[in-house]
C-alpha cells in the first residue's frame, strides 16, 4: 500500500482511455444508436400515416359504395316504373286490340247475318213462289205477284 | 511462496509487484548491501516500502492497462462492425452500456458537454472489469506468478490505492479545469470564497470549507472504491486460510455478494464523477 510512480503512471493510463474513448468508440456507436432511434421513429410516423390514409381510403370506399347504392336504387326504382308503363302500355294495347277484333267480329257476324238472312229471304220467296205454283197449278205470272212477293219476303 | 504463517500469508497477498530504486548502501532482505542507487524487483515488503516514491507496481499497471485495453479493443470492435440495423450480440451489450451511461448523464448532468458521457462510460467499464479480476480465486494467479519466479503478485488494481487515487486525481483535475472553463478565475474564487455564509466577515471560513470539500471530493472517489475492494479483499484472503474442504461455504457466499458490490462500486464512482463534473458547469 505504498504510494508512488503507479499513481502518476495510473493517471496517464486513464487520460489516454478517456481520450481514446472519447474520440474512437464514443462517435460512432451513438451516431449508429441515434440513426436507428430516426429510423424507427419515422418508420413508426410512416405506419400512422399510412393508417391515417387508411381510414381516409376507407371513408372514401364507404362513400362511394354508398352513392353507388343510391344509383342503382333510383336505376331499379326508374326501371320499375318503366317496366310498369310498359305493361300498362301494352296492357291497354292489347285491350284495344281486342275490342277492334271483337268489333271487328261483331261487324263481320253482322254483315254474314244480313247476307244470310238476305239469302234464306230469296230462297224462301223462291220456295213459296215454288209451293205456290204447285198449289194453283199454273204459273203464276211472277211479274203480277211480285208485288205481293216483296211484301211477304219483308214480313220474313 | 513465503507464506509460512498466516500473518505472512495476508501480507504476501497483499502486497505488490513493485520495481523500484534502492539507494546506495541499502541491505537487502538476502544480506547483500546495494554498492550504488539502482533499480530492481523488491524481495519483501519492507523493501517495497523502502523504495519510497520511486517505484512502480508493475502488477497494477499491467492489470489496469490489460482491462482498459480488454474495453477499448471491445468496444472499439463493436463501433467497427456497428449497425444501424437490428444489433446483435456484442452490439447489443455494447449499446446497454452506451443506453445506462446516456440515462446516467442525462439525468444528472445538465450541461452540454461531449467528454462527459464517454468519460463516465470509461470510468464505469473500466473500473468494473478490473474489479471483476477479484472474483478470480486469490491464489490463482499468485500461485502462476510465483512458478514464474515472481515473489509477489497481485491482480486487482483497485485494491491498489495508486490506481484508485490515479482515476480520481485525473477527474479531479477535471473538476478544476471545467471550474475555471465555465465560471471563470473570479467567478470560481467568488464561489469560494462567499459559499456558504455570503457574508465578507466570513470569507476565511468560507476558503476554508469549500477548498476541504473540494479536496475531499477526489479522496473520497478513491478511498471509497480502494477501501471496498480492498476489504473485500482481505476476507477472500482470510477465508483462503481456512482448511480446504470448508472454504467454499464462506467464499462461495462472499463472491456472491460481490456481483453486486463490483458493478455498483463501478457505479458509485461513475455517478460523483458525473454529479461532481455538474457542478463544476453550475454557474450560481
Amino acid at each position: 500500500m505504498n504510494i508512488n510512480l503507479t499513481l502518476i503512471g495510473q493517471s496517464i493510463a486513464f487520460a489516454i482511455f478517456v481520450w481514446f474513448c472519447v474520440k474512437y468508440v464514443w462517435p460512432p456507436i451513438t451516431a449508429a444508436m441515434e440513426a436507428r432511434q430516426k429510423k424507427i421513429a419515422d418508420g413508426l410516423s410512416a405506419a400512422d400515416r399510412a393508417s391515417l390514409d387508411l381510414e381516409l381510403a376507407q371513408e372514401k370506399a364507404a362513400k362511394e359504395l354508398r352513392t353507388a347504392k343510391e344509383e342503382a336504387a333510383a336505376l331499379i326504382d326508374q326501371a320499375n316504373k318503366r317496366a310498369a308503363q310498359i305493361v300498362e302500355a301494352s296492357k291497354d294495347d292489347a285491350r284495344k286490340e281486342g275490342e277492334k277484333l271483337i268489333e271487328q267480329a261483331r261487324a263481320e257476324i253482322q254483315q254474314e247475318r244480313v247476307q244470310a238472312r238476305d239469302a234464306l229471304r230469296n230462297e224462301v220467296a223462291a220456295l213459296a213462289v215454288a209451293g205456290a205454283e204447285k198449289i194453283l197449278e199454273t204459273s203464276v205470272d211472277g211479274k203480277a205477284h211480285s208485288e205481293m212477293l216483296e211484301k211477304l219476303a219483308a214480313e220474313l | 511462496m513465503a507464506a509460512d504463517t498466516p500473518v505472512e500469508y495476508i501480507k504476501h497477498h497483499l502486497t505488490n509487484l513493485t520495481y523500484g530504486k534502492l539507494p546506495a548502501g541499502y541491505e537487502r532482505a538476502d544480506g547483500s548491501v546495494m554498492q550504488e542507487a539502482g533499480w530492481s524487483f523488491a524481495t519483501t515488503a519492507q523493501e517495497a516500502t523502502d523504495m519510497g516514491f520511486m517505484a512502480i507496481h508493475v502488477d497494477t499497471m499491467g492489470w489496469s492497462i490489460a482491462m482498459g485495453l480488454l474495453f477499448l479493443g471491445l468496444f472499439r470492435f463493436a463501433a467497427s462492425r456497428v449497425t444501424e440495423g437490428v444489433p446483435t450480440g456484442l452490439q447489443n451489450l455494447v449499446e446497454v452500456c452506451f443506453e445506462f451511461i446516456q440515462g446516467l448523464v442525462r439525468d444528472v448532468f445538465h450541461g452540454k458537454n461531449p467528454l462527459i458521457a464517454p468519460l463516465a462510460l470509461t470510468i464505469f467499464v473500466w473500473i468494473f472489469l478490473m474489479n471483476v479480476l477479484k472474483l478470480i480465486p486469490v491464489d490463482f494467479i499468485p500461485s502462476l506468478a510465483h512458478a514464474m519466479g515472481l515473489e509477489y503478485f497481485k491482480i486487482v488494481p483497485t485494491t491498489d490505492p495508486n490506481a484508485t487515487f490515479g482515476m480520481s486525481f485525473g477527474v479531479f483535475l477535471l473538476i478544476l479545469f471545467y471550474s475555471f472553463k465555465v465560471k471563470g478565475v473570479s467567478g470560481f474564487s467568488k464561489e469560494l470564497a462567499f459559499n456558504p455564509f455570503n457574508h465578507w466577515s466570513m470569507i476565511p471560513v468560507n476558503l476554508l470549507l469549500e477548498i476541504l470539500a473540494l479536496i475531499i471530493k477526489p479522496i473520497s472517489l478513491a478511498l471509497r472504491l480502494f477501501g471496498n475492494m480492498y476489504a473485500g479483499e482481505v476476507v477472500f484472503i482470510l477465508i483462503a486460510l481456512l482448511p480446504l474442504w470448508i472454504q467454499w461455504t464462506l467464499n462461495v457466499p462472499w463472491a456472491i455478494f460481490h456481483l453486486l458490490v463490483i458493478p455498483l462500486q463501478a457505479f458509485i464512482f461513475t455517478v460523483l464523477t458525473v454529479v461532481y463534473l455538474s457542478a463544476a458547469h453550475e454557474d450560481h
